[in-house]
């Protein structure tokens, strides 16, 4: 359709003007950040529930857990974000090469996250502290501590999945950044995978304190 | 006729339908309509599965004893029969076919906000779709369409795959939720005011806040249910200090929303229905769209009304079944509401309002009946007999199919720019309507006799009312068939249709029939409401005055 030569070539035809498309890309991932909340809100809806029914037997399980590494997996997400915020906004002032830094210092961030996940999962495999009927570790006291590793494995098990998915879409906006698709006019899609790759950490913000530390 | 209109004639509008031709035009395209075109025809190819394994469930139950299957098939045929008309086609029918095709006309839009996203969804659908045609052949699956644990964890079979295929269909859901809600919040056409959008609008509006707010649940629970089973995580299990009733809570939670997801859409189209048949302005716009928001809220309210013979608490029985209760207060103020309109209206009886008839008779049924399994006393009575599974045939079949029936009717001479033949149509509006309600009416009384749901052999008592079932299903299906007749005819060969063959007021009838690529040719200037029959009198064109 010919519109005269106004309009920019990232505008879709359905769209009558930039902003509309930008609010309708923000809405569309807001909404689904909400899916992905309550996706995790599942599991900790089940978190909850095993919880009070063996509350002893989860005090005595998450010792087991290595605060340590949990604890610098937390700043190194935390870390993560700020980089990519700081993408963001290096794009909004037109500065590409600096994005491109920022962006791969983020995915270098989340594979130091799962490289310390791998070291916890690999000790975990090693004590027999596995989900359901592979547990074999005996030292911990309570009813059916398996139960506990079932809902470690299962939400770190996700929140990991979304943290690969995370360095794929980082690094796909990165390939779009380095071929000059981005600018301070246009960046839609690097604000979209921000706002994703904080909801990554957010939710680990949150796992982190509830496997991890409370007693 | 003069040479110059022929020569005009014979020179086709560009329309959706023409304007790029080929297989690829279709499997890369990004026009909303189109895509609606391609869920027309998957879903409905779906619908025919799913209704070929109806009959064969109804052949089986003609006699009491074993005749043409043996009870593993039986189950077997059973659960597929459930799985594939909730997931692959109830919930899809109206959001994603009619829903895509209308929505983003009605709000005078030239797409959906996220055109790509909405062609993903169709490819999503297909791979739940493939997976779950696989999952037959690879072992199928005995469990019943809930999966209830802890069989389900048990059962032999392709459980994972057909988990996994619900799993994924779950994705295609959130995609068009996500999409409409969207659409509906930015894309408005300049002076389509919330108060000004169509009921239909509405309606698909509510059903995107559950489709989102809902899905992702169902999603961790099905994962949770494939670790499950594959690891054996124990968290269903009681032997390994679970939970199985935690699952039915989890599965509910999800999938009684799921039936506002399946109704609500219908809702809409019957509001669209039911003004323009009556030619009148619909009454109590406002509380009909509210009513549609309030069913969306409370429906999650409400899932523990599944688990009352499950053991839980009568503390939270009690709470269920008075939230459950609630739900019929939006509901009835809908009823009244399309009633009042219908009051003093001038109705004409085209197919269309045939079905809106229909939909009235047969889903007051399905929500009176609901009444009986909301109260705990008579349900404890009523749960797992056959008046379960007539009450929601008549919900789902009576309710969300008939209006989608009514909604195909409705909007063919717009999809195709053809009309169907009106005297043919009616015939298959009766049969299916007759049909339907021979067939499930009957179960209610086989149910309060106490016939179980889901058995393959009963006694011979119940012989009677299952010889009549049965026959209704025949009838049904010879509805369908004609119904199917009718429509497939009008694509190619029926009369061409004019603008507004209804005289209706919402914007996809101020366009070409079938629609132009961008669907306005300039941003629409919204001069009425919906629904003002008082004030504005379109005059019906049903054909476009050529042979």
């Amino acid at each position: 359709m010919s519109h005269g030569g106004d309009r920019p070539a990232f505008l879709q035809h359905h769209f009558s003007d930039a902003e509309q498309q930008r609010e309708s890309a923000k809405l569309g991932m807001w909404i689904f950040l909400l899916t992905e909340i309550l996706l995790f809100g599942g599991l900790f809806g089940f978190y909850v529930f095993f919880r009070a029914w063996n509350p002893e037997m989860f005090i005595n399980a998450h010792e087991h857990l290595n605060r340590v590494l949990g604890g610098i997996n937390t700043v190194v997400l935390i870390v993560s974000s700020l980089t990519i915020a700081l993408a963001i906004r290096s794009i909004q002032l037109n500065e590409k090469k600096k994005t491109m830094w920022f962006l791969a210092t983020t995915i270098l961030l989340a594979v130091v996250f799962l490289v310390i996940k791998y070291f916890e999962y690999e000790h975990k495999f090693h004590l027999g502290q596995l989900p359901g009927q592979f547990y074999t570790y005996t030292g911990i006291e309570g009813t059916n501590p398996h139960i506990f590793f079932s809902v470690y494995f299962a939400m770190t098990g996700l929140h990991g999945l979304h943290v690969i998915f995370g360095i794929l879409a980082i690094g796909w906006v990165l390939w779009r950044t380095k071929k000059g698709e981005f600018s301070a006019e246009y960046h839609t899609p690097v604000e979209m995978v921000g706002l994703y790759w904080h909801l990554v950490d957010i939710i680990w913000i949150f796992l982190f304190p509830l496997l991890y530390l409370i007693g | 006729m003069s040479t110059a209109t022929t020569a005009e004639n014979t020179q086709e509008k560009v329309n959706y339908l023409n304007v790029a031709r080929g297989i690829k035009s279709w499997l890369f395209t990004m026009d909303h309509k189109r895509i609606g075109i391609l869920y027309l025809f998957s879903v409905m190819a779906m619908f025919l599965f799913g209704g070929i394994l109806a009959l064969s469930i109804r052949l089986e139950l003609l006699s009491p004893g074993a005749d043409m299957m043996t009870a593993d098939t039986y189950n077997q045929v059973f659960t597929l029969h459930g799985a594939i008309m909730i997931f692959l086609f109830i919930i899809p029918s109206v959001p994603a076919i009619l829903g895509n095709f209308a929505l983003p006309i009605q709000i005078g839009a030239k797409d959906v906000a996220f055109p790509r996203l909405n062609l993903a969804s169709w490819y999503v659908y297909i791979a739940g779709a493939a997976l779950a045609i696989y999952a037959i052949i690879a072992g199928s699956v005995d469990t019943g369409w809930t999966f209830y644990t802890p069989y389900s964890t048990q059962a032999s079979g392709a459980v994972i795959t057909m988990v996994l295929a619900v799993f994924i269909l779950g994705f295609s859901s959130i995609f068009t939720g996500i999409n409409f809600i969207a659409t509906i919040h930015k894309l408005r056409a300049p002076g389509m005011t919330w108060y000004k959008m169509p009921l239909f609008v509405w309606g698909l509006y509510a059903t995107g806040i559950i489709q989102v707010l809902a899905t992702p649940v169902l999603g961790i629970t099905l994962v949770l249910l494939i670790l499950e089973r594959a690891f054996g995580i124990g968290i269903f299990d009681p032997a390994m200090g679970g939970d199985p009733v935690l699952f039915q809570h989890f599965f509910w939670f999800y999938s009684h929303p799921a039936v506002y997801i399946m109704i609500l859409p219908g809702m809409g189209v019957i509001s669209e229905l039911i003004s323009t048949f009556s030619h009148r302005k619909i009454f109590g716009y406002k509380a009909i769209a509210y009513s549609s928001v309030a069913i969306a809220f409370l429906s999650f309210g409400v899932w523990g009304h599944h688990m009352f013979v499950s053991g839980q608490s009568q503390y939270a029985t009690l709470i269920f079944s008075f939230l459950t209760f609630l739900v019929a207060i939006p509901s009835g103020v809908k009823m009244f509401n399309w009633v009042s309109t219908m009051y003093k209206g001038s109705l004409t009886f085209e197919t269309p309002m045939l079905f809106t008839l229909t939909f009235f008779f047969t889903f007051a049924i399905g929500g009176l009946t609901g009444i009986f399994l909301g109260a705990t006393a008579t349900d404890v009575h009523l749960t797992d007999t056959y008046f379960i599974v007539a009450h929601f045939h008549y919900v789902m079949m009576g309710g969300t199919i008939m209006a989608f029936f009514g909604g195909l009717y409705y909007w063919w001479p717009k999809i195709w720019g053809r009309m169907y033949n009106e005297a043919w149509g009616q015939i298959s509006a009766l049969l299916v309507f007759l049909g339907f309600n021979l067939t499930f009416f009957p179960q209610f009384i086989a149910g309060t006799q106490g016939m179980p749901r889901r058995y393959f052999l009963y006694p011979d008592k119940y012989q009677m009312l299952n010889v009549v079932s049965t026959t209704g299903s025949w009838i049904l299906a010879l509805g369908l068939v004609v119904m199917a007749v009718v429509l497939i005819h009008a694509m190619k060969w029926g009369r061409k249709a004019g603008k507004n063959p209804w005289g209706a007021l919402t914007l996809e009838w101020m366009i070409d029939s079938p629609p132009p690529p961008h669907n306005f040719e300039e941003t629409p200037k919204i001069e009425h409401g919906p629904y003002d029959h008082d004030k504005v009198l379109v005059k019906p064109d049903k054909y476009s005055g050529e042979a």
